[in-house]
């Protein structure tokens, strides 16, 4: 049984080609996945991301729960409505999941997790609660529409109340606030994306998602489905869960230690897990992988370097340069020539620093 | 979907093939097995001269999302190759059973040719496979 959004209905009709996306029935492209990215890099285009799955905290202790649950630190958030990107590890450092956290209120923060995760994400955070006296609260109720694209912010705020607007055009990236949009419905807007654009991702309650989306596309919006929005967001180094890490990986094997913050005197889970792999040295590393020639760099395939073997974690052809591109993790130490096993073959790739675009342009070195 | 020409023959696995006026059979995949590629951005062509198995390996197309094997209809020599695809494989998410045919082969065996499906045969195959 494959669950539905609310906007099922609307991406059939749309003409796009479904697919099973971790249980939910998904918008694959509405024709050209290609078109698609580009729309994005180079105007305003949308998803529909109500799949993933918002999580609303309420307790007194909230903040001091999410210094325990969350890798990177909550403290850094002091004014309503910003957002933090954080991994929520076990004990043994591994990647439960990553996910955005809101700051709402002293009692009251919103996370987003992945879809795919949605069940073994609310048994843990409900099991960590417990013990703050929070409130671990789903809200299946809501959609959610990311709208992308140097072009996206200005669009959707054509589509705001008139008294929303100076303030949500004001909105600094990576905050999030109320507003009304079409026929006075409630929005939680953030400027949050996974594409390396700018733009807003939407909440709005189910009811309200197929107006607003009809919405948009009059505003000139061009509806993408998840296929664009995987190559988008390879292009700008942002990782998938699942793909890039999970249980089995530390932050650190993952480029993931920007996030990681070793505040003083904040045992959060994992934490003493992360310290003892930094001390004994990180054995694999995450890099970015060029291929020029032709071909297409993909999961799993084999990466040889001088200290052995790595593979492919996420890898794809990528639109904006007309080339594939790669994340991979590789044995430590100097690399030396690597090369890519691609059906057989052994292709010589270039190690790069990513991310590989940025603001629709690749990036120096790329 | 555009309308599968009734003159090609098709393995089950959607590769197409065309015996032309000269005797020789042209192969491409069809717009049914395009559409679930999604956009091509690249082809393994095979090379002209090499020699092909009826039901193996014989090209590669790779769409953003996935590689894709293309099987030989027929056994025999590959004489030509589709150069065009080699700068724009999306002429085969364009035109799949026309301008994006990928090789053209000499067959060895022609009674190859029976074993493949018709087109309505095809048809029938590709309307199951969507429900």
């Amino acid at each position: 049984m494959t669950d539905k959004t609310v906007l099922n209905a609307t991406h059939r009709s749309l003409g796009a080609r479904m697919v099973d996306f971790g249980g939910w029935d998904m918008p694959i492209n509405y024709g050209s996945q290609i078109e698609e990215h580009h729309a994005v890099r180079r105007d305003a285009g949308m998803f529909d991301v109500s799949h993933m799955t918002v999580i609303d905290l309420h307790g007194a202790r909230s903040r001091e729960f999410l210094r325990h649950l969350l890798a990177n630190s909550i403290d850094k958030l002091k004014v309503h409505g910003k957002a933090l990107y954080s991994c929520m590890l076990n004990e043994q450092g591994g990647v439960i999941d990553d996910l955005i956290v809101y700051y709402l209120g002293e009692e009251f923060f919103r996370l987003v997790v992945n879809a795919g995760t949605r069940a073994k994400d609310l048994a843990w955070i409900e099991s960590q609660a417990k013990a703050f006296d929070v409130q671990v609260k789903e809200r299946p109720e809501f959609a959610m529409i990311a709208v992308q694209g140097p072009n996206a912010r200005t669009k959707v705020l054509g589509l705001l109340h008139e008294v929303d607007r100076p303030r949500i055009e004001k909105l600094g990236k990576f905050a999030a606030a109320a507003a009304q949009g079409p026929h006075g419905m409630p929005l939680f807007v953030a400027r949050t994306g996974y594409t390396g654009e700018d733009g807003f991702e939407i909440i709005v309650p189910g009811e309200h998602a197929v107006v607003l989306w009809e919405a948009l596309v009059a505003a000139g919006v061009t509806p993408a489905g998840l296929g664009a929005r995987d190559t988008l967001r390879l292009e700008a180094g942002m990782n998938l869960y699942g793909q890039d890490m999970d249980e089995s990986v530390l932050p650190w094997e993952a480029n993931l230690g920007w996030t990681i913050a070793l505040d003083e005197g904040r045992a959060f889970i994992g934490r003493i897990a992360l310290e003892q792999q930094k001390a004994a040295g990180v054995p694999r590393v995450m890099v970015g992988l060029v291929l020029d020639d032709k071909g297409v760099l993909r999961h799993g395939q084999k990466v040889l370097t001088a200290n052995g073997e790595g593979e492919i974690l996420s890898g794809s052809f990528a639109p904006t340069l007309n080339k594939a591109v790669a994340f991979a993790r590789i044995p430590a130490g100097e690399p030396g020539e690597v090369r890519v096993d691609i059906r057989g073959r052994e292709v010589p790739v270039r190690l790069v620093k990513y991310p590989f675009v940025r603001d629709g342009k690749p990036c120096e070195g790329i | 979907m555009s309308e599968i020409p009734g003159d090609l023959k098709f393995l089950k696995s959607h590769e197409w093939a065309r015996v032309e006026d000269d005797g020789l059979v042209r192969v491409g995949i069809s717009d049914h097995a395009q559409g679930q590629l999604g956009d091509l951005v690249y082809v393994e062509l095979p090379e002209v001269g090499s020699a092909v198995k009826a039901g193996t390996g014989a090209a590669v197309v790779e769409s953003v999302k996935a590689a894709s094997d293309i099987y030989a209809p027929v056994s025999g020599e590959v004489v030509e190759v589709n150069e065009l695809l080699n700068d724009k494989p999306e002429i085969i998410n364009e035109d799949a059973f026309g301008d994006g045919w990928i090789f053209l082969v000499r067959p060895s065996d022609r009674a190859e040719l029976d074993e493949l499906l018709d087109a309505n045969d095809y048809e029938a195959l590709v309307e199951n496979e969507d429900h």
